[in-house]
């Protein structure tokens, strides 16, 4: 199991080596550069030569990966050109906001998907089954920013339940140990900050929970409906078993084993995809910083942004792959 | 090994015992027993019609037939274990004196496992793949007995032992996958036995092994339940299996009996044209070498609804013009039942067979 992970850990350090390459010939593609969105629409010829010059812009492009890698090599991923911060500094001052939402988001889909998903692959074809299965398709067609906007104006706007943006009540001050609201309201014993923060994940949660909850209700349902029918859950019921035991221990066990990826690969995706629920509650997380990044081509923030996502996304797969060893003793690793 | 639970303790006897334990007639009475399978705008299928059988306690039945005769959806109509939509069971089941068909859910649940229980054809795939094979045990034991759980890890133990598992301190936390097709049949039966059921249903459990293992498994049934007094209902399609186990022997084909007697009567004279025919294509070591076994002519699909006629007669080397127009019904005199209008008369086809 060890050798196992540091085996993939080992592969991380070529993939991540290769991710570099592209994202630094990717980022300086693209339209536009970071001198002129820096120095604004009254740039002059001479202003830009000396902000390329200050970056090292001017230099030959193979000796700036060359000095880029190097100073990777040394733990340094650069500074924003534009908020002059390093970039290791501000994704970790992001993370845990993105962290949340993200986490707020698998546990609505987790919790509401696995059950409706058994309901589904338990009674295939009837009434309640096509719901779901036609409900879960509208969960994945819906657009986001669509479904995190309605939300905002139902809950918060006409109802009043909810906060509208952000991470906590602007009356309120509180110590943020650790960065996570919620988890530094509990540490610091104030309880109402904790509430306070739980209410402002409510609507992210659900807004980009909305399409992880329709693909583990799909995965459910018909992983189920398989193993319903498989000879070892007849053995189960030739033995009598009481029916919640044939449930859980027979059904689900196995049942669950392609959600379990399938949870694992969302975490994934919600990382690096929650940009668009982050500015429609304007939460400030890595989503919001790599978009506004975009915006002003600030390459270090780009180039760092997208390679610790990328790290943490294998991360997470690696995770996954170990906890499959866990719950199925066929795949465990010797 | 003091475990002698297989031949039943009285201290720890099985705690839901039901129906009248002391009731006259046979452990188990199957009568006119039909299963159809009604799926949702295709027409019926008849798969089970007018079975009829008994088992008394302690007694060994065969049901013989190919595939798709009806032999296992019959044992799974009598443990309860069709599913509900679309299947339409009728007749009776009476187990112990007590009707199971139309038996509430929860109490069937008590009865399967503890009073009786079954073996499926395919062991690679009946148990598990994760859940190892001792807590597979352990639970149906914690289902049906009062027993403490470091007493039912011992018990598993034991129950592996006596299926024939070497080692099985280390096998009980061991998984199905790691386990070969003979061991892990062999913990199937002893998953089965646990509870010293009055019933034990086995459906065709040696097919899916290997020669050398079936004949070990065959042996290690036959072991456990003579004198156990747990009944035995064989399913098979090989009569080689009914030879070496079974007191009483039935011969389903598309779905109903169509002879039924003891088992040496049914060896040496088998009357119905399709027991002769199953016979026929046995290989035997008392023949001259050579000879080629005889096939029974066409395949199971191949038949006439029994509403029209015999099903057998599209097959039937002594089908007559009233076989293809009237259904035969089950004739039964003592011991026997025969469902045939021109029946084999065995002598003559014997004294035919050694001439051709």
């Amino acid at each position: 199991m060890l050798r196992f992970a540091l085996r993939r850990m080992a592969l991380l350090v070529p993939t991540l080596f290769g991710l570099t390459v592209l994202l630094f010939f990717w980022v300086r593609i693209l339209p536009g550069d970071p001198a002129r969105s820096l120095l604004g629409q009254r740039a002059t010829p001479e202003g830009i030569a000396k902000v390329n010059e200050r970056y090292g812009f001017d230099q030959p492009i193979w000796k700036q990966y060359f000095l880029y890698v190097k100073a990777l090599a040394g733990g340094d991923f650069g500074s924003s050109i534009k908020l002059h911060e390093p970039v290791l500094d501000a994704f970790v001052n992001k993370l845990p906001a993105t962290i949340e939402i993200s986490v707020a988001a698998l546990l609505f889909a987790i919790l509401l998907g696995i059950p409706l998903g058994y309901y589904a692959g338990r009674h295939i074809g009837g009434w309640l089954d096509t719901t779901i299965v036609s409900g879960s398709l509208l969960g994945v067609t819906i657009p986001v920013f669509f479904l995190a906007l309605l939300l905002k104006y139902v809950f918060a706007l006409q109802l009043h339940l909810l906060p509208t943006q952000g991470r906590q009540d602007a009356r309120m001050t509180t110590d943020h140990p650790t960065g996570f609201y919620t988890l530094d309201g509990l540490l610091t014993g104030n309880f109402s900050a904790f509430t306070d923060a739980c209410a402002h994940l409510v609507l992210p949660g659900l807004a980009l929970g909305t399409i992880p909850l329709a693909i583990i209700v799909r995965i459910t349902r018909a992983s189920v409906a398989e193993v319903v029918h498989e000879d070892y859950v007849r053995t189960a019921e030739a033995k009598g078993l009481l029916r919640g035991t044939v449930n859980r221990r027979h059904i689900m066990r196995n049942a669950l084993l392609p959600v379990v990826t399938t949870i694992g690969l969302q975490l994934g995706l919600l990382f690096a995809g929650a940009t668009l629920t982050e500015t429609v509650f304007a939460i400030d997380g890595v989503g919001q910083y790599l978009f506004n990044a975009i915006g002003v081509r600030d390459y270090p923030v780009l180039q760092g942004f997208i390679l610790f996502i990328a790290l943490m996304y294998s991360l997470i797969n690696l995770l996954v792959d170990l906890s499959y060893g866990l719950i199925d003793p066929r795949v465990r690793v010797s | 090994m003091s475990g002698d639970y297989l031949s039943g303790r009285p201290d720890e006897g099985n705690t839901t015992v039901v129906g009248d334990t002391d009731h006259d007639g046979a452990l188990l009475e199957v009568n006119d027993l039909s299963v159809h399978f009604t799926r949702h705008g295709n027409k019926p299928v008849h798969a089970v019609d007018e079975v009829t059988f008994s088992v008394g306690a302690g007694e060994n039945v065969a049901l013989v037939g190919e595939s798709g005769s009806g032999k296992s959806v019959t044992s799974l109509a009598i443990m309860g274990l069709l599913p509900k939509r679309g299947v339409e069971v009728a007749g009776s089941v009476a187990f112990a004196g007590r009707e199971l068909i139309g038996l509430d859910e929860s109490q069937m649940r008590n009865l399967r496992g503890a009073e009786m229980a079954m073996i499926f054809q395919d062991p690679m795939s009946s148990l598990n793949p994760v859940v190892p094979v001792g807590k597979q045990i352990t639970e149906v034991l914690r289902r049906h007995r009062r027993i403490s759980k470091p007493d039912s890890v011992t018990e598993s133990v034991d129950l592996l032992q006596r299926v024939g598992i070497p080692d099985p301190a280390r096998r009980v936390t061991e998984y199905p996958h790691q386990l070969s097709g003979g061991m892990r049949q062999r913990v199937l039966i002893a998953i089965a036995l646990a509870c010293q059921p009055r019933l034990l249903i086995a459906d065709e459990p040696t097919t899916a092994l290997d020669v050398t293992i079936q004949a070990q498994i065959l042996e290690l049934l036959r072991e456990l339940v003579s004198g156990t007094g747990t009944a035995l209902i064989m399913i098979t399609h090989d009569l080689g299996v009914v030879a070496s186990l079974c007191d009483r022997v039935h011969v389903m084909y598309s779905g109903r009996i169509v002879e039924s007697n003891l088992r040496h009567q049914l060896f040496a004279r088998p009357r119905h044209p399709y027991t002769g025919g199953l016979m026929e294509s046995i290989p035997r070591l008392d023949q001259a070498r050579g000879l080629p076994l005889t096939p029974i002519p066409g395949s199971p699909t191949d038949t006439l609804a029994w509403s029209q006629g015999c099903a057998f007669a599209p097959r039937c080397p002594n089908a007559a013009g009233d076989c293809k127009t009237q259904t035969p019904r089950l004739e039964m005199s003592d011991d026997r039942a025969l469902r045939c209008f021109h029946p084999l008369d065995t002598e003559a086809a014997r004294i035919g067979a050694a001439r051709g």
